[in-house]
């Protein structure tokens, strides 16, 4: 046992987790910690603001499966980290965010930057913990990377009070740590796998949803292998993408809301679903009544409270994706001599990518989204990773950019929290320096955070932005045209910031191509000069993303496309019927 | 919908009491009642709460509160296999003679006790199954009741059923 003050064990207790990078932006609360960091070879990432700092955390650790870690000072500097704890405990990252507190005298004062952060976070963290006397810190910080770690992983918080930083003690460092309540059992049940397998080999329609949760257990492969075994069709959500390969034949892309034809159609007429990792979110399943109700749903998920929350299940598998996606896949190739022909089953596939294509919106001036997004993929390397922001930029590029593998591409999903996209590509450029990471962003969405650029400029974080700039919230948009007869509010952005001007009085590089080939062109050489770019492209305002199903349908109320200047639908609240709908039969 | 009674051990320490119902508060479900005590364990205080709510609700109850990390053990407890108590201070209004009367027949009828005698009112104590304790306010209502506490429902299973 050795003496020594809070501030001196918290950071050797970040050493210990093996933590090299961490966020912040710091405060008074935090200056004894400031002092500990000065002669320590922790990196500390200098966030504009505690927002943009959590963001990048999350990013941070999506992209390299390990911990996150932000930190931010009392009162402010913590709200301003709640959206980045409740957007990443969400979509299930593991982050640590610590936050700066009062001295204990003073808690409960109304002091000065005082804010009740434990109470503020009960119902957004995964867990929280205020440190109470600085022999507890190497505990508390031990225990939150535990718990941001394991089982479904998620955001932990860790509130210091400033006199535990100050004052001295004995402190012994805990090699690990138990919570009673806390029980972990990545182990399937066998007799769960059984039931499971017992169902997809006598499956004739089987189609498999892959969530999050496959790549958080790192289990695509296994994913692969038991979709190539059953030939089923893997159906993904927007947290899934990338757990199979984009090129794959078995692929048919996103489900839900904004899914592709064939994966809502494929999920319509399943007769089993396998639900590997996934939260069956209203976006995922859309009108829960309508999501296929004769399916045999089998779901598997390390959180028992998944299971039945949205979807009726016929059976579960409690436990870690991939050993359960193993269990299962031998336990099949065991029951099946050959490999199933799913020959019908499979046409159907290719039937519905024809029947449901959504058809090029019409050229105009502007450069089209989706084709913008198209040459990305095609000016990119194989192998960059992509963050986008939330909103048609995001659907954009979760349809219309293939991905090719577990962790290349990010998004907010459970929360959709605009800002997201360009902090967490600033986290996951940390991560993975040797690769070029682009943030597929809205001119709305980027606004929200491009103060970071900041960041990516004085830290050395270079990171491209592609702006989709249709100057104006285009999802939101969308919905007023599509639904609140084309009645614009709050929604038009106008044409400020000139998003070239931005980039260049940061010090990074901004360009404005004009054409395919320039953007093209302009991508490359950010990638060559691998410094941080601000790419703008002026799209149509006009421009909507299809497929989509509109909120409150079933999963087969597909809209391709709209044919008309005016609103639509006839079933929308305050909608005019004038407008052609196309619905795929 | 039936009342369910759902029991379960917690770490014994600040913050868990306000986690337990805010996971209530956020989710959406009411608490009918609920009580808070210590056990044989000091690290450890059991919880009994009970709900109103629909089998689809009830299990996900079930499931958040053991995902919960403070949270050790939880059950939902049977009613057939389970005493449960509740226990009511009632202060009523004694001025009228006749009242007082009427109120010491009630209380004795549901076997409680007199616990105070002031000149205007008198505190009681009545032990027994939630219903029961429904019942006799009911009943005692008429006479005029000034101010009631009750402690919300505590439960143990019977025989080797353990939490």
């Amino acid at each position: 046992m050795v003496e020594m003050t809070g501030a001196k064990a918290f950071v050797k207790s970040l050493e210990r987790e093996g933590v090299e990078t961490m966020f912040g932006v710091t405060g008074g609360a935090l200056l004894p910690i400031c002092d500990e960091l000065y002669s320590s070879d922790l990196r500390f990432v200098m966030a504009r603001h505690e927002q943009g700092a959590s963001h990048m955390a999350d990013g941070y650790a999506r992209a390299s499966g390990r911990v996150g870690v932000c930190m931010a000072t009392s009162g402010p500097g913590a709200t301003n980290l709640v959206t980045g704890i409740a957007t990443a405990n969400i979509d299930s990252a593991p982050m640590v965010a610590f936050t700066g507190q009062v001295p204990q005298s003073m808690i409960g004062t109304d002091a000065f930057q005082e804010v009740d952060i434990i109470g503020i976070t009960a119902s957004a963290a995964k867990y929280n913990i205020q440190v109470r006397s600085p022999s507890e810190i190497p505990h508390a910080v031990k225990s939150a990377f535990y718990i941001a770690s394991t089982g479904r992983q998620g955001a932990v918080l860790v509130d210091l009070p400033k006199d535990c930083l100050v004052d001295s003690e004995e402190m012994v460092f805990p090699d690990t740590v138990h919570f009673r309540g806390y029980n972990l059992n990545p182990h399937p049940n066998p007799s769960e796998m059984d039931w499971a397998a017992t169902l997809l080999a006598k499956a004739r329609r089987p189609v498999i949803l892959a969530g999050g949760g496959v790549i958080a257990a790192d289990a695509s492969e296994n994913l692969i292998q038991l979709a190539s075994l059953i030939m089923a069709p893997v159906a993904t959500t927007l947290m899934g993408k990338g757990s199979i390969p984009n090129d794959h034949p078995l692929c048919s892309g996103l489900c839900g809301m904004h899914g592709t034809g064939a994966s809502n159609m494929l999920m319509s007429e399943a007769d089993v679903i396998l639900v590997v990792g996934a939260r069956m979110s209203d976006r995922t399943t859309a009108k829960l009544d309508e999501f296929n109700p004769e399916a045999k749903v089998v779901h598997i998920d390390i959180d028992r409270s998944e299971i039945d929350k949205n979807v009726e299940t016929v059976t579960r598998v409690i436990g870690d994706a991939k050993l359960a996606l193993q269990g299962i896949t031998e336990r099949l190739s065991r029951a099946l001599q050959t490999s199933s022909k799913n020959e019908e089953w499979l046409k159907r596939m290719e039937l519905f990518r024809k029947q449901y294509e959504v058809p090029e919106y019409p050229a105009n001036p502007h450069l089209r989204a989706t084709q913008v997004v198209k040459a990305l993929r095609g000016a990119l390397p194989r192998d960059a990773l992509v963050t986008t922001e939330v909103g048609q930029n995001q659907m954009w590029a979760a349809l219309y950019f293939d991905v090719y593998g577990p962790r290349t591409f990010f998004s907010s999903g459970g929360l959709g929290t605009m800002g997201w996209g360009f902090p967490a590509a600033i986290g996951v450029k940390a991560a993975r320096p040797e690769v070029p990471v682009v943030d597929i962003a809205g001119d709305g969405s980027f606004g929200m955070t491009e103060n970071n650029l900041a960041t990516c400029v004085e830290d050395d974080l270079p990171v491209i932005v592609v702006v989709l700039n249709n100057r104006i919230l285009g999802m939101v948009a969308q919905w007023q045209r599509l639904f609140y007869g084309h009645r614009y509010k709050a929604v038009e952005l106008g044409t400020t910031p000139d998003f070239v001007k931005l980039a260049e009085a940061y010090g990074a590089v901004g360009v404005r191509p004009t054409t395919i080939p320039n953007f093209e062109e302009a991508v490359k050489q950010a990638v060559k000069d691998n410094v941080t770019t601000v790419i703008d492209v002026s799209i149509d305002p006009e421009e909507n993303v299809f497929p989509m199903v509109p909120a409150g349908r079933g999963l087969t109320d597909i809209i391709l496309e709209v044919r008309s200047e005016e609103s639509t639908p006839p079933t929308a609240p305050g909608g005019r019927e004038k407008t052609e709908i196309t619905v795929g039969d | 919908m039936n009342e369910t009674t759902i029991a379960f051990l917690v770490e014994n320490k600040p913050g868990v009491l306000f986690n337990v119902s805010n996971m209530f508060r956020r989710r959406g479900y009411n608490i009918d009642s609920i009580s808070v005590g210590a056990i044989e364990n000091p690290e450890l205080a059991r919880m009994t709460v009970t709900v109103k709510a629909d089998r689809r609700a009830l299990n996900q109850i079930v499931e958040q509160l053991s995902k919960m990390v403070d949270v050790v053990n939880v059950k939902r407890l049977d009613p057939m296999r389970t005493i449960m108590r509740e226990m009511l201070l009632i202060k009523v209004n004694t001025n009228d003679p006749m009242a007082r009367e009427e109120v010491l027949y009630h209380v004795n009828a549901y076997h409680g006790l007199i616990l105070n005698i002031e000149p205007e009112s008198l505190i009681a104590e009545v032990t027994g199954e939630p219903g029961v304790i429904d019942e006799f306010i009911v009943k005692i209502s008429p006479v005029g009741i000034e101010e009631i506490s009750r402690t919300g429902v505590t439960a143990l299973e019977k025989g080797h059923l353990k939490l």
